[in-house]
């Protein structure tokens, strides 16, 4: 069963966000992460020494592991910013500061 | 009941100064424990940068403490490898003004004397070494010598290669004395240890544990705060800081004072230091200091200004009123070894601490003159 007839929810229209240039839906009031998630993406980070894949873990903007690039800026907390139109998430090689690199 | 067991000496202080004690007196063949009422790098070591310079040192004693040490970390290194994050990358001291790199060239030229390998930078050279750095800069003091270990891993692997009997979580809480005053063991909150010596390493609190034997040491904290950048790729190559810290870390001062130290590490952060104030155990976060940590470091280094600081730590520096560490036997308590008050500089100057002590301990000359060090320097002062 869908989780918003569960709660009765009526959200307004969906917005669009990006994700890695592609096209994604996110309901008014929810993060990135959720947004993603619902969409099936788990995964939007690769660790630094591993390369292995990230995403969001407690979901309550602790643990840091939920880190992507947001607009640009690396090591955005999707589990705390809401999904703006238009927002493009990408994903974050490492620590995302490879241009500062000398 | 408490049990009882012998030893030839016992380290009081699991930090890295502790270890190095009980490496180099196990290396030497004695029968060590270590004793700590926390954990291994639990009070000082834990909460340092991992500074192993030789470039903020005047000629004098310490200087030749920091040389021998920076010949001993090159050893250990090559036994502990990448364990303990030991970079050999040179310090970069820059002046911020004129009139400092004049001062910053004096101090250098009698470094070079006392066997410090130092060379100038012109102002248009500092890029090539330090891409980042801010414009403007007058020039600098390029110091090969200088490195870097992660402190809390290096007294980590020293204590465990040591081979040294721990026992941690455990306070002292007396030093067993015999018939003409001499040292012979160690009370614990859980068990005695029978030792003719014992090693006081316990850094800021040693003044605390020079009481337990009745004699004065009178170390001080001098608080420290280090603000921790998110992970970062290498954009600072060195340990790169201004030439003002060298006179912030011979003040007397208990006031404030602060001067950018920034450097790189393996994991990725970028430390950014170093404030001192004396102000007791006062472990208060100050956004004050904080503030001018985080504004000279990006004066120097202006990228920093586009990163995220993610946390800040202090910790507390074993002072002494002369700056100097107090290394040796004490002649006030026979079997009693003062190794501690080695203020900011504990983690470079480790090794030598702990091979002169273990020297002590099996009756060999050490490698140079304690008498600077000697603990009991204090009470003649009266």
């Amino acid at each position: 069963m869908d989780p918003l007839d569960l709660v009765g929810a009526e959200p307004g229209p969906a917005r669009t966000i990006l994700f890695d240039g592609r096209p994604v839906p996110a309901l008014p009031g929810q993060t990135l992460a959720a947004a993603l998630w619902a969409d099936g993406v788990l995964a939007w980070r690769t660790t630094r020494t591993g390369g292995r894949p990230r995403g969001a873990f407690c979901g309550i903007g602790q643990c840091f592991d939920c880190l992507a690039t947001v607009n640009g800026r690396p090591n955005q907390r999707l589990c705390l910013l809401p999904a703006e139109h238009g927002d493009a998430v990408t994903t974050q090689e490492g620590h995302g500061h490879g241009d500062l690199a000398v | 009941m408490l049990k009882r067991t012998s030893y030839d000496a016992v380290v009081v202080g699991a930090g890295v100064v502790g270890a190095a004690c009980a490496y180099y007196a196990a290396k030497a063949g004695l029968r060590v424990a270590v004793v700590d009422r926390g954990p291994v790098a639990g009070g000082t070591t834990g909460a340092g940068e991992g500074n192993l310079l030789v470039s903020d040192k005047e000629p004098g004693p310490e200087l030749d403490l920091a040389l021998l040490s920076t010949t001993l970390w090159r050893d250990l290194a090559a036994e502990f490898g990448d364990r303990v994050e030991y970079e050999p990358k040179g310090g970069l001291v820059v002046a911020t003004a004129p009139a400092g790199l004049d001062a910053l060239h004096g101090f250098a030229a009698g470094q070079l004397a006392a066997g410090v390998d130092a060379v100038a930078v012109a102002a248009d050279d500092l890029r090539e070494l330090e891409p980042h750095l801010a414009d403007g800069l007058p020039g600098g003091v390029l110091y090969p010598q200088d490195a870097q270990v992660q402190p809390a891993l290096a007294a980590a692997h020293l204590l465990r290669a040591s081979g040294a009997d721990r026992y941690l979580g455990e306070a002292v809480t007396a030093l067993r004395r015999g018939p003409g005053g001499a040292i012979t063991g160690v009370v614990t909150e859980r068990r005695e240890l029978a030792a003719p010596a014992v090693v006081n390493a316990a850094g800021t609190w040693g003044g605390a544990v020079a009481e337990l034997a009745g004699v004065r040491l009178p170390v001080l904290p001098r608080r420290g705060f280090v603000l921790v950048t998110e992970p970062l790729p290498r954009i600072v190559r060195r340990k790169v800081y201004a030439a003002d810290y060298v006179a912030d870390v011979a003040s007397g001062s208990a006031d404030l004072q602060s001067s950018a130290v920034v450097e790189g590490t393996p994991a990725g952060p970028v430390l950014i230091g170093a404030s001192r104030e004396r102000v007791g155990f006062d472990r208060t976060l100050s956004p004050e200091v904080l503030h001018r940590l985080a504004a000279q470091a990006a004066a120097l280094f202006p990228v920093l200004r586009t990163v995220a600081v993610q946390r800040a730590y202090r910790g507390f520096r074993p002072y002494l009123p002369d700056h100097l560490p107090a290394i040796g036997r004490d002649a006030r308590v026979p079997g009693l070894y003062q190794a501690c008050g080695h203020e900011g500089a504990g983690i470079g100057l480790a090794p030598a601490t702990g091979l002169l002590i273990a020297r002590q301990l099996v009756g060999e000359k050490p490698e140079f003159d304690l008498s600077p060090f000697r603990p009991e320097r204090f009470d003649e002062e009266e």
